[in-house]
């Protein structure tokens, strides 16, 4: 391994070295303000780290990773929401769990399997990455043992990871056995050279659909979603609805434009379909919901549905309205996992519509964020959201997907409507003589401190957002 | 410089509006009131000095926003945005003033809001560049969802939405247009940019350019609102509380009628003319349907709400005449109705914070008890059903005169329009007024606050009626409508 091989991969390193550091921590002594600040610093330092991988880009490690600009982006952007979510994580913990240090293990854990995704051009690595991902979640999803929902949530995700990891895995077979290639560039060469796809390479690419649908939570693999959103803590929820799925999107692209995706019809009309029913089916069954965990989740399928159709838009455009569309999806959604977890008490999560009956009148400071984070959603001026979705559909427009963009028009409106309810819900005044049982929400002072930056920052990003597309434009340099 | 100021003084003043709340609601609504007739002031101090200058655009106003897009802080002011301005100042002060006691509670934020949606209404009369159109259409539903949504009546949430939701839909096919138009620009020039000016001269083909200007029609129509897209408005209208209901009748159908001056008929002239016989029809089915449920109702703000209908169908008749008459017919339709309509609005919403029943079976005689609140609404009501003397009149007559050059079917049944006016307006005064009176209401009539509101009322209308000269001045220099 060289030194500029070592620099490049510098974020990823210091990640890991933190965890095994911070394991020896809890060795020696448990102490939670201990742990928790230790991973605070991990997350800082391999941000920081990512400064001095900038000088040596482009930069691959072959076969296995590549660290271009493209990918240094999303590192920065996963370590920052992983560093969002930790801070959230603290008073959540505290208050719940006797054994809380591990935690701070499994957190980082995953989230260098999301780092690892991010780099990944070669199917080794993919896998590689996926597992950690993946295994440190189990861990995650599970670790409020005491509830209920807990157990059955992290036996769920095991079963149906596991599946579709053995999919995922058969289908590099397939594709393997016919291009005799693992990486992605060497894949798109050879099926270049054939000039069409065999059917065992389009079913190995099925297969790998499945795998990578799974994670990404889309139509029709996206069943265990609602579950998982349901069960899992608070925090962890927040990490699998943007650092999860955001990883393995950047894989996908990446994967995608090395096999130049764009050129095989066939590709192209699975996604389509795929990114219509997922627009469909996450709204219409958010419409369904009483419980705000679960309307997240299948709104969040609905989202990668609008993501979908400017990953179809085949053109320039449509690669940074994905990552400007991923920047203001990460905040929304932490953003929105937030209030959830500030306004949750120790003895139960707000989760339930009613929880939220009235709640601009009791704690206007954090509904007015929550209103911010579901205008977002829904694509209100204002709001990065705003201009995210604004973004797809120029992709769209650019590409001239009508049909995709009518649909997404359709689906927008439908998705106007559960989250205009739940601002509605907020802003409810208590009928007169009414007494209501409320949750008392902790109300950490982080936490509180978190939102209110959370929330400038969407402001900030859809009142002004030259600096970040900007940003976005030089960094979409991909090594193909 | 101004024109940004324009903008600023009341989002600034709705911030400032809602903090003060906590300390005093009384500071709240000076507040409130202050910024707006400031705002006021400014744009009369304009219309005064400025049109005697002559020139298509009094103020313009230009710095990069997005730049990557294309898109700028663009912002221009003709005498079309200039009247509009001075109508939109002049109701949002009246809606604060007679919000003074009907709102009692979250006073803070119902400012805000309200300030925050005339915002956006100014904003929309005054950009000049699509995106930041696209922007302000979209800033001033949220606030407009709250005032319904939170200070109306019974059924306050299903309106709420519905009024979400159906602008929400047409807005999103608005921005479709909007890109398709900044793509096919782009493609032929190279360059990208929303720029209003820019966009005027985009050489596409006549099948796509009626497409998008389909796609922005829809938003505009929702607005207005014409025929099939006008269920929410009844809704919206009977549940908003009365400040609500005259934002909205006076201003925001206004946005969409503005919509179609501004972007519509210069931007697709021949998609325009291509489509417009059956726009006009649209318009006259409207006036006449509007005009017929109006009659049915029996809700005094549902009636109210359904004539808004019918009289913007006579606005979507003159725009689609091609005619100056007509557009001078339509501007001061625009600003006519919004007076008259408000102002019947916020005598409805006096009898209801008087005798709390809109149903106009259970009211009758009042005339005997409130002669002042009768006498003005028997104004307001000659007004809506067109009598000379009265600035909706002028709307009416000018704009048949140019519709009868355009389409002479058209223009006869949109005549008969007038004829459905006269039942329903005449229905209102018999029902609430005269006739037999039902209950034993002991009522006050109009107090100095209504009273001040209702005279500036009364005052504007007769001046438009009586001498609408300065008001068709201003707008036959807007010659940028008629192209």
């Amino acid at each position: 391994m060289s030194f500029a091989d070592f620099i490049s991969l510098g974020p990823l390193i210091t990640l890991f070295t933190a965890v095994v550091i911070s394991m020896l921590l809890i060795a020696i002594k448990r102490n939670h303000r201990i742990t928790y600040a230790f991973s605070l610093l991990a997350y800082l330092m391999a941000l920081t780290a990512i400064i001095p991988a900038m000088l040596y880009i482009p930069h691959t490690v072959p076969p296995l990773l590549v660290v271009d600009e493209f990918s240094l982006f999303n590192t920065g952007l996963v370590l920052a929401a992983g560093f969002i979510i930790l801070l959230l994580s603290y008073n959540y913990f505290e208050e719940r769990e006797e054994r809380k240090e591990e935690y701070y293990l499994l957190l980082p854990l995953a989230t260098t399997g999301a780092l690892v995704l991010v780099v990944s051009r070669h199917f080794m690595s993919l896998f590689l990455g996926l597992e950690i991902l993946s295994i440190s979640l189990y861990g995650l999803i599970a670790y409020l043992r005491a509830r209920e929902r807990s157990d059955e949530a992290g036996i769920k995700y095991l079963i149906l990871a596991a599946l579709s990891s053995a999919f995922l895995l058969f289908g590099m077979a397939l594709v393997y056995a016919f291009t005799g290639h693992m990486d992605f560039p060497g894949i798109g060469a050879a099926l270049r050279q054939a000039g069409y796809i065999p059917v065992t390479v389009l079913a190995g690419f099925g297969m790998m659909l499945i795998g990578i649908g799974f994670k990404l939570g889309i139509v029709p693999f996206h069943m265990w979603a609602p579950d998982i959103y349901e069960g899992a803590p608070l925090p962890v929820a927040a990490f699998i609805a943007t650092i999860s799925k955001g990883g393995m999107l950047v894989v996908l692209i990446r994967f995608y434009l090395d096999i130049h995706g764009n050129d095989y019809t066939m590709i192209w009309w699975m996604l389509a379909i795929i990114a219509v029913a997922s627009m469909f089916v996450g709204n219409w069954l958010a419409l369904m919901q009483q419980n705000i965990k679960r309307i997240l989740a299948y709104s969040s399928i609905a989202h990668m549905g609008y993501i979908l159709v400017a990953f179809l838009s085949g053109v320039q455009t449509g690669l940074e309205a994905i990552s400007f569309y991923l920047v203001a999806y990460f905040i929304t959604s932490i953003g929105a996992f937030g209030v959830l977890i500030v306004m949750s008490s120790s003895i139960q999560d707000a989760e339930t519509l009613h929880d939220y009956s009235g709640m601009f009148w009791r704690y206007p400071w954090v509904a007015t964020v929550f209103t911010a984070m579901l205008l977002s959603l829904a694509g209100i001026p204002l709001t990065a959201g705003f201009i995210g979705k604004f973004y797809i559909v120029m992709a769209g427009v650019n590409g001239h997907m009508w049909f995709l963009l009518f649909m997404l028009v359709i689906n927008s409106v439908i998705g106007l409507y559960y989250y205009i309810r739940i601002i509605a819900m907020m802003f409810k005044t208590p009928a007169t003589g009414e007494e209501l049982t409320y949750i008392k929400p902790s109300l950490p002072v982080a936490g509180n401190i978190t939102l209110m930056l959370l929330t400038l920052v969407l402001i900030g990003l859809g009142v002004y957002p030259t600096a970040m597309m900007q940003l976005i434009q030089q960094m979409m340099k991909i090594i193909v | 410089m101004i024109l940004l100021l324009l903008i600023l003084i009341p989002l600034v003043g709705g911030l400032l509006s809602w903090i003060a709340a906590s300390r005093s609601a009384l500071w709240s609504r000076c507040i409130a009131l202050g910024c707006l007739l400031i705002n006021l002031v400014i744009v009369f101090q304009i219309w005064a000095t400025k049109p005697a200058a002559g020139g298509k655009w009094l103020y313009q106003f230009k710095a990069a926003w997005v730049p990557h897009f294309g898109i700028s802080l663009n912002l221009a002011m003709d005498g079309l945005s200039l009247l509009m301005l001075v109508l939109t100042f002049f109701l949002g002060a009246l809606s604060v003033l007679i919000s003074w006691k009907e709102i009692n509670y979250r006073v803070g934020f119902f400012h805000f809001n309200l300030l925050f949606a005339l915002t956006g209404i100014t904003g929309v009369f005054l950009t000049m560049d699509l995106f930041l159109f696209y922007f302000f259409w979209e800033m001033m539903l949220i606030p407009m969802y709250f005032l319904i949504g939170i200070w109306g009546h019974a059924n306050r949430e299903y309106a709420a939405n519905k009024f979400f939701i159906f602008t929400q839909a047409g807005g999103l096919l608005m921005l479709l247009a909007i890109l398709a138009l900044y793509f096919i620009h782009g493609a032929n020039t190279g360059v990208y940019t929303y720029d209003y000016f820019a966009l005027l001269h985009t050489p596409m083909q006549q099948e796509t350019a009626r497409w998008l200007m389909l796609g922005f029609l829809t938003a505009f129509l929702v607005k207005l609102p014409a025929v099939p897209f006008h269920t929410w408005l009844p809704d919206a209208h009977t549940e908003a509380p009365t400040a609500g209901s005259v934002v909205l009748a006076g201003l925001l159908l206004k946005t969409g009628a503005y919509g179609i001056l501004r972007l519509v008929l210069p931007l697709f002239p021949e998609a325009s003319l291509h489509f417009a016989p059956w726009i006009m029809l649209l318009g006259v089915l409207g006036i006449i349907y509007g005009g017929m449920l109006a009659y049915a109702q029996t809700d005094l703000k549902r009636l109210i709400a359904y004539t808004s209908v019918s009289h913007m169908g006579f606005v979507l008749v003159g725009a689609f005449s091609f005619n100056p008459l007509a557009y001078e017919g339509v501007v001061m339709q625009m600003i006519a109705h919004g007076i008259s309509t408000g102002a019947l609005f916020i005598i409805a919403g006096a009898l209801y914070e008087r005798i709390h029943t809109r149903n106009i079976q259970e009211m009758g005689g009042l005339w005997s008890k409130v002669p002042v609140m009768g006498s003005a609404a028997m104004i307001f009501v000659m007004g809506s059903l067109g009598l000379p003397g009265l600035g909706n009149f002028v709307a009416e007559f000018l704009i048949l005169l140019g519709s009868w050059q355009a389409n002479r079917w058209i223009t006869v049944f949109a005549a008969i329009g007038l004829v459905v006016a006269t039942a329903y307006s005449l229905r209102i005064m018999q029902k609430v007024f005269f006739g037999p009176s039902h209950g034993q209401h002991v009522l006050p009539d109009l107090n100095k606050r209504e009273l001040v509101i209702i005279v500036a009322l009364v005052m504007a209308i007769l001046l438009l009626g009586l001498y609408p000269q300065p008001v068709l001045n201003t707008t036959q220099k807007t010659d940028y409508v008629v192209r």
